[in-house]
């Protein structure tokens, strides 16, 4: 399993290789990892279908309990198969969709890694493992958004994509942290097996709150909606696999996992239930108004994914079944949908719905695959489709309490948009009158039509026989409820409410088609006020506070002026510690100042002058000479305590340091006094601030000893080991050569420095 | 207990001098507080460490480890190396100073003023 995720990685960096080897077969060689992926996975069936859970760990960082540990049941088992399973038809999709593009190369790159994200993502065991992969999955995706980086539209788009898809997960992060320290275990197998329930515990409001910040933005529910739309700036192979069938159900996905062990309660069944059938509406709703045909179906996603969080909020065994169903609908039809909506693109050169017209002569494959996918978005007999709006209808009229109210007629609104929003794109663009196009309409090459083939008459074939998806999705509910819902799926339920639901949505459906143009016209004429309000223009206010904010604080905090660093440096630095110091109650002081010898007196109170004197002189020469009085003062202070290497040392330093400073400060100008008597006097309090509080520091720590000091060692061991008798040279050259080694390399490079800085001057002047 | 409070005093000043002279607005007095900067921690490690009079970590000859308690040596090679490299600062400091002084030109001070504030 590790080796199955990691090969992904790998082909993904050969894959540039791989293009140019291959030239414009490229998209089938690469898509035979993703095929054998799909054979390894689908190798798993019995034993899931059998009600068994894999699991497969490696060690990673075992003292973090951080491991590679991998979990494969019902639910991890259906997202994997649909990616990997997709995933064939995207990269093969691909390689003919951007032949032209120059940069194909890094579009195996980035989707390949995409591809074995999203699969870490779903079959992570270990929380820390998924939440990495979750990550990756943002990045990957920002990079695919904005594949076309010459256009500032897909950039702002990716950038809005990741802003909100990281802001969620940095919440995910702390939730999941706060999930393992209330569950006591950082694998989900184990949490889901835990016996006691977490309803009860303290953590369990804030944990479910961060947890939903996380999947709600991943999923695109309301009110962060509005960048799955935007990401459509990717191209439609992107689209289709990420924006359709993987990326954004990870949110799903995690919500799916956790709901055995999170949901049932209150909190949880209303959250999800209401902002679920909330974007379930208000994606159908935007649908309808959009004329971008990837535009239209984007909002269908949004719809889509908010029915899989309010099936998942209601949590019967219904529900349970339903998700699980329309889970897999859902991705069969979008993926199909989209790749035809960029086989329009491909063949005509146009993206708008009302342009469209008569395509059915010049592209009769793509017509057919669409009309059979847009059947089954519109959840019509007897496609696979139907089957899982029978079931949503029939769960979101067995919710509980009031939402049983609520959720059906939310539901019924989105499918009556829904049938006319499978109408606009299944059925506008293919018949009717002829229209002109940019290009001569043709029909896409085989590479582009075996996706939608396969996943269109995939969803016709699921629906005329259920019983072949029954053991999958039986067993992913049975992961999402936590128990067997023990229930078939069936393309005939009988005359019932649902049915009835289907009916009026079909025939209200096909009514609001007929009349788009004069709806959709009224409606935006309608919602114009209420546009200014959406929260994207929240998300636009709050990018452009973030910037202010920036500005405000360079200016204040990065004004240019080092006087005004140094100073916060400093003062910071001293209300920290004083800070520190009233919060621990002050220190004591036991300092004795009787055990000073004369000559120490002496010198201290000489460097200490000096020192004072160089800080209120006005001539350099008097500077520089008390400069080295302090200097020399510090070597002998050295060299009485015992430190004859540093009293060396500093003297030679000193001497080259006076030599340095005479020669080029008198090639500078005098001092000169800029600054005003009031500014001094600050200056003068901040800097005995600084003076006492470092006083007050050293005092403090005198005495105190927590450790026993590590230098026994090298005392003890200077001569046996390393056969030298002066320890502080042995420590320098022996126990810490590497930090010598790299003390050496800097100042090799100020020598660099200095010696290019001269250098240039000369040139300079010659010029 | 030796003179550890009489350093930490002349910590605090050389500290509290260093300060004052890197809030000027000449570039020269910045150079200068840097170096006052760099001795005034380099005796704060020493200090901190405790002092010992007389007692250089140094192996008699013929002998394995030294004759009774010496000074720490660990702190007294950090503060070698801390001395090299501030050496090392100083100069790249003073001759980008001086390079700086030279692009500015001489005549105009109010210019060296903005390079330097």
């Amino acid at each position: 399993m590790l080796f199955a995720i990691l090969s992904i990685f790998v082909v993904a960096a050969l894959a540039p290789v791989v293009h140019r080897a291959t030239g414009r077969h490229s998209g089938w060689v690469l898509a035979l990892l993703p095929a054998a992926l799909f054979v390894y996975f689908a190798s798993f069936l019995p034993a899931v279908v059998g009600g068994e859970s894999v699991r497969l760990a490696w060690q990673w960082m075992p003292g973090l309990d951080v491991q590679f540990s991998f979990l494969i049941d019902g639910l991890s088992l259906m997202f994997a198969l649909l990616i990997a399973g997709i995933g064939v038809f995207v990269v093969s999709y691909a390689g003919r969709y951007l032949e032209a593009h120059r940069d194909l190369g890094r579009f195996y790159v980035l989707i390949l890694s995409f591809m074995g994200s999203m699969l870490g993502l779903v079959l992570a065991d270990n929380i820390i493992l998924m939440f990495i992969f979750w990550e990756l999955t943002s990045i990957t995706s920002y990079l695919l958004i904005g594949y076309n980086h010459e256009d500032l539209k897909a950039r702002k788009a990716a950038l809005q994509g990741l802003i909100v898809t990281v802001g969620g997960g940095l919440a995910l992060l702390a939730g999941l942290v706060l999930l393992a320290m209330a569950a006591g275990s950082w694998e989900l197998s184990e949490i889901l097996a835990g016996e006691d329930s977490l309803h009860e515990h303290a953590l369990y409001l804030p944990l479910v709150i961060l947890i939903l910040l996380g999947t709600f933005t991943k999923s695109a529910q309301f009110p962060f909606h509005f960048w799955l739309p935007n990401a459509m700036a990717a191209p439609t192979p992107v689209s289709a696999y990420l924006h359709s069938a993987t990326m954004v159900k990870a949110g799903v996905y995690l919500m799916a996992r956790l709901n055995p062990e999170l949901g049932g309660t209150e909190l949880w069944t209303w959250t999800l239930g209401l902002f679920g059938a909330v974007t379930m509406f208000t994606g159908a709703w935007m649908a309808i108004q959009s004329t971008e045909i990837k535009k239209l179906l984007a909002y269908s996603t949004v719809m889509a994914l908010g029915t899989l969080t309010m099936l998942i909020g209601i949590g019967t065994p219904y529900a349970a079944m339903a998700g699980a169903a329309f889970l897999l609908a859902h991705s069969l039809y979008k993926g199909a949908l989209f790749m035809l909506a960029g086989s329009i693109d491909h063949g005509t050169g146009e993206k708008e719905v009302p342009n469209m017209g008569g395509l059915r002569h010049a592209m009769p494959l793509t017509a057919a695959f669409s009309v059979i996918a847009a059947l089954s978005l519109a959840g019509l007999p007897p496609l696979f489709g139907f089957v899982g709006k029978e079931l949503m209808l029939e769960a979101a009229l067995g919710a509980p309490d009031a939402l049983a109210v609520v959720l059906p007629l939310l539901a019924l609104g989105s499918a009556i948009l829904v049938v006319a929003v499978a109408a606009i794109v299944g059925l506008r663009p293919f018949f009717g009158a002829r229209r002109e196009f940019k290009r001569t309409p043709h029909e896409s090459p085989g590479a582009m039509l075996a996706g939608p083939a396969v996943l269109s008459v995939l969803g016709l074939v699921l629906g005329l026989f259920p019983a072949l998806a029954q053991p999958l999705v039986a067993a992913t509910a049975m992961s999402i409820h936590g128990a067997d819902p023990g229930m078939e799926l069936k393309l005939w339920h009988g005359i019932n409410l649902p049915l009835g639901m289907s009916l009026l949505s079909l025939a209200a459906g096909l009514v609001i088609y007929r009349f788009w143009d004069s709806v959709r016209a009224g409606i935006g004429r309608g919602m114009a006020p209420a546009m200014r309000i959406a929260p994207e223009r929240g998300y636009e206010r709050f990018m452009d506070g973030l910037v202010w904010f920036s500005d405000f604080q360079t200016r204040v905090l990065q004004n240019g002026h080092l006087r005004t660093y140094v100073m916060v440096t400093m003062l910071t630095t001293v209300a920290l510690v004083v800070g520190t110091f009233a919060a621990l109650g002050g220190f004591e002081v036991s300092v004795r100042f009787d055990d000073i010898l004369i000559h120490e007196w002496v010198i201290v109170a000489l460097v200490a002058l000096a020192a004072m004197f160089v800080a209120t002189t006005n001539s350099r020469l008097a500077a520089v000479a008390s400069l080295g009085i302090v200097g020399f003062g510090v070597a002998l202070i050295y060299v009485f305590f015992s430190a004859p290497d540093l009293g060396i040392t500093q003297v030679l330093v000193e001497t080259l340091t006076v030599i340095l400073l005479v020669l080029v400060l008198f090639r500078l100008p005098g001092f000169l006094k800029f600054s005003n008597p009031l500014t001094r006097v600050r200056d003068v309090i901040a800097s005995l601030a600084v003076g006492v509080t470092m006083t007050a520091v050293l005092m403090a720590t005198l005495g105190v000893q927590y450790f026993p000091a590590i230098s026994e060692y090298h005392i003890a061991e200077s001569e046996p080991s390393a056969y030298g008798r002066n320890i502080v040279n042995v420590i320098l050259v022996d126990f810490r050569a590497l930090d010598t080694l790299g003390e050496l390399f800097v100042l090799a490079l100020a020598a660099v420095g200095v010696y290019a800085m001269i250098k240039f001057r000369a040139e300079d002047r010659k010029s | 207990m030796t003179a550890e409070p009489l350093l930490a005093i002349l910590v605090g000043v050389l500290f509290a001098t260093a300060t004052y002279l890197m809030l000027r607005r000449s570039l020269v007095k910045l150079v200068i507080g840097l170096i006052l900067l760099s001795n005034a921690a380099n005796l704060l490690i020493f200090a901190t460490s405790g002092l010992t009079r007389g007692a250089p970590p140094l192996i008699p000859e013929g002998m394995l480890t030294p004759e009774g308690a010496v000074a720490d040596p660990l702190p007294q090679a950090l503060i070698l190396t801390a001395i090299v490299i501030s050496f090392g600062v100083l100069a790249f400091a003073v001759v980008l100073i001086h390079r700086a002084y030279e692009v500015v030109g001489a005549d105009d001070l109010d210019e060296m003023k903005d390079t330097d504030t």
